[in-house]
């Protein structure tokens, strides 16, 4: 094992220099696309810093009991946190995925290293482009900088750059899959992980096309050289800021799938299920765009209730089914490989003591329990009257992109520190508790914050005591309270995040390589010595059938919880919406 | 044999689901299904749609409907503000500018209004304290809705889209009267 390389050239594809043979998995992986992963994964993680910083500011200022920053300040630091956290921090990390899942999983070269670090350097000159505009209060509009509000051109020239260089990125993805393909670098079908990846980078094709399609007009009108309409905008940008997190959802389904296979052998119960539900969401799931634009005055009904729906909720049958694969393979892995006691033995008996599986556990629960089930209901026509920009909104996606996606990478970042850095996991016994602090203060944070929504309370509002307004608006003392409670879970989940950071940067820069051999004593998750998917029967199996439950008679009594918890909320909504104004 | 997503499956894999996988898929197909088909339903049946009338208007043709509508039918002024009460049933106007709502709008409980709301500038949101109803108010465009206030009081609008620094300023007013005696049968509480 030779781990000692720094920025290869690229060399020819044959070259065997180019690759190294991973010890753990047995999988080829090219030194370039090992290089490129890394990179881009530090850079996410400075993103995450910056906006994990600005984060807790924000958080002390609404928490009006502290009420931290100035008016000013506070606007600027909540664009920095938005553009950080749903930008930079994702898409660097999205950037590894798509080389991992690709060139490393499918044992193949990167066909065009030198676009590819054109394609990094690109996006870290746009990003730090962002960076300085935000910084120097040239671009107080936060994360949607709804037009007219303006901003310094170079805040709209760069997102430009960062959006061409993540289009080359995904590009070099669709170009692996091509090269790895022509050069029978495996055997089959691409795994399940690649084409949820796949889904991922064609979601993001489409997402970063309206992102062109708008910030280039937009520029120009910075420039003052032409008009943008406001609802023009408005639309067209959704196309980007909101099918941005689908993209995130679809890498974190495709990662929720590895960290399975990874910590506990998950199976896959079936592909055609699986990749069909992938290809529901490359069809309908860009729809949820509108969204944010149900209470808007440029769209007719007929418009709202077809692209709100993803086209009759095709998009939702589609997390439906993951909500079902995910725990249903991780359950049938688990009887596969012997832990076959009762109903929820395998459950039980799960590695919750190894960050990869509680991340992904806590992932896929807090997901759909609160962000899917709050996400489809806010997004219905109607009922997103009361719940239009209110802090039910940022309730929701706090618990679909922090609670699900950033969990489900800092899961999977575990993995990724001794698989691809070849370093021990610093501060292990830190990092086993790691997930649970963030994900249980997300949690909290977010259930706090969707329930303070549902008085009213305005999202991104530096007071609401509204101390100098013309008349008082006296919120229900409930909302203190439930201000309260976010506060302290989202300084929980402050803390979660600090210790990743911790965990991550100490475990790359300063941390202990691995041991050569035996790696059990070595601290790193136990799904790296003892890997579980090479546990599983290489025959058939006859699989226990629990009467009407089936063979995964834990994960139909966990579906049907949920679908339980779903109609209550729904239809709660519609007895909360019955109540207001008439209005039509 | 089962394999993890990792591995490239070989062969053919479009094979059968499980029954337990079909359970699921009918019943989540079956929801989404009842999903859909509740916003169609609420349109025929629901008393809150955010459907109303839209078009465009041009900001300054939008402040001159809002000053003559101010002009017809002022009452007094609140806190600096104009107050006006418009007759049941009329077009009425609330206008959003950094970092004000104009007028303050007296009307009755149980009466119907076209409220038309429009921005002079940047976006702004419309939020009924404490009813928690939201509408986007977008520059150069009308939104204009059919309102029935349910009950009397006082009731606050805050924005709720960030419209700059003195966003948390932006707070209007609207006073909802008891329907009198002549106005009641028009009432349907």
């Amino acid at each position: 094992m030779s781990d000692t390389f720094v920025g290869a050239p690229a060399a020819p594809a044959a070259s065997a220099q180019a690759f190294r043979t991973c010890p753990t998995t047995g999988l080829k992986v090219h030194r370039q696309a090992d290089a490129l992963i890394k990179a881009n994964a530090v850079v996410a993680t400075v993103a995450l810093l910056v906006g994990g910083i600005s984060a807790i500011l924000v958080l002390l200022t609404r928490w009006q009991a502290v009420h931290l920053l100035d008016a000013t300040m506070f606007y600027r630091v909540l664009t920095i946190h938005g553009m950080n956290m749903l930008i930079f921090f994702i898409l660097f990390f999205e950037m590894a995925v798509l080389y991992f899942a690709s060139a490393v999983l499918l044992n193949c070269r990167v066909p065009t290293p030198k676009v590819a670090w054109t394609a990094f350097v690109l996006m870290v000159a746009g990003a730090l482009l962002v960076e300085w505009t935000m910084f120097t209060g040239r671009a107080d509009v936060l994360f949607t900088s709804y037009v007219p509000l303006r901003a310094h051109p170079a805040f709209y020239g760069g997102v430009i750059l960062f959006a061409v260089g993540a289009i080359l990125v995904t590009c070099i993805f669709f170009a692996t899959l091509v090269v790895a393909k022509r050069e029978r670098t495996y055997e089959g079908s691409v795994p399940l992980v690649t084409f949820g990846a796949l889904t991922a980078a064609i979601i993001a094709l489409i997402t970063l096309a309206h992102g062109a399609a708008i910030y280039i007009p937009t520029f120009f009108w910075s420039l003052g050289k032409m008009n943008v309409d406001p609802e023009v905008y408005r639309l067209i940008w959704w196309g980007l800021g909101h099918s941005s997190q689908q993209i995130n959802v679809a890498a974190m389904v495709a990662i929720w799938y590895l960290l399975g296979a990874l910590t506990v052998g998950a199976v896959v119960v079936n592909e055609k299920i699986s990749r069909t539900a992938f290809v529901l969401y490359i069809l309908f799931i860009s729809m949820a765009s509108a969204h944010h634009l149900l209470v808007d005055p440029g769209f007719g009904p007929a418009w709202k209730v077809v692209n709100t729906s993803y086209f009759m909720y095709m998009a939702v049958l589609a997390s439906m089914l993951h909500g079902f694969t995910v725990p249903a393979g991780t359950e049938l892995g688990m009887r596969l490989r012997g832990f076959t006691q009762g109903i929820f033995g395998w459950l039980r008996r799960a590695p919750w003591g190894d960050p990869g599986f509680s991340s992904m556990a806590l992932s896929v629960v807090i997901f759909g329990f609160l962000g899917g089930i709050t996400g489809v209901t806010f997004g219905t026509e109607q009922i997103n009257i009361i719940a239009h920009n209110t802090l039910r909104i940022p309730g929701h996606f706090h618990a679909t992109v922090v609670g699900g996606t950033a969990l489900a990478f800092m899961g999977i970042t575990y993995y990724v520190i001794p698989l691809i850095f070849r370093k021990q996991v610093a501060f292990y016994r830190l990092a086993q508790i790691q997930p649970y602090l963030f994900g249980i203060g997300m949690t909290v944070f977010s259930m706090a914050m969707t329930f303070a929504g549902t008085f009213g309370v305005p999202r991104r509002h530096w007071d609401i005591t509204f101390a100098n307004a013309p008349f008082d608006v006296p919120f229900s003392p409930a909302v203190d309270l439930m201000i309260g409670i976010m506060a302290a879970g989202g300084l929980v989940a402050a803390l979660g995040g600090a210790i990743y950071i911790l965990v991550t940067v100490w475990s790359v820069f300063f941390g202990k390589a691995l041991p050569e051999g035996d790696l059990s004593r070595a601290s790193v998750p136990p799904g790296v010595y003892r890997v579980p998917a090479r546990e599983l029967p290489t025959e058939e199996v006859e699989l226990r059938e629990y009467g009407r439950l089936g063979v995964m008679p834990g994960t139909m009594i966990l579906v049907f919880i949920f679908l339980v918890a779903f109609v209550v909320y729904y239809f709660a909504n519609w007895k909360l919406l019955s109540f207001v104004w008439k209005v039509g | 044999m089962y394999a993890p997503g990792t591995t490239p499956p070989q062969g053919v894999w479009w094979k059968p689901a499980h029954r337990s996988e079909k359970i699921w898929f009918t019943i989540a197909f079956v929801w989404c299904m009842i999903l859909f088909a509740m916003m169609p339903f609420w349109h025929l049946r629901g008393g809150q749609n955010p459907s109303g009338t839209r078009s465009t208007v041009e900001p300054t043709a939008f402040a001159e409907r809002v000053q003559e509508f101010i002009d017809t039918y002022q009452v007094g002024e609140d806190n600096g503000i104009p107050l006006v009460e418009p007759p049941p049933g009329s077009d009425i106007y609330l206008q959003a500018r950094m970092w004000s709502w104009t007028p303050v709008l007296r009307l009755r409980a149980g009466a119907e209004y076209t409220l038309h709301l429009s921005s002079l500038d940047v976006n702004h949101g419309f939020n009924l304290f404490p009813f928690n109803v939201n509408f986007q108010v977008v520059p150069g465009y009308d939104y204009a809705l059919r309102v029935t206030p349910t009950e009397a009081g006082e009731f606050q609008i805050v924005c709720n889209e960030f419209c700059g620094v003195g966003h948390h300023l932006m707070v209007g007013k609207v006073i909802v009267v008891p329907a009198d005696a002549p106005a009641a049968e028009g009432g349907d509480r």
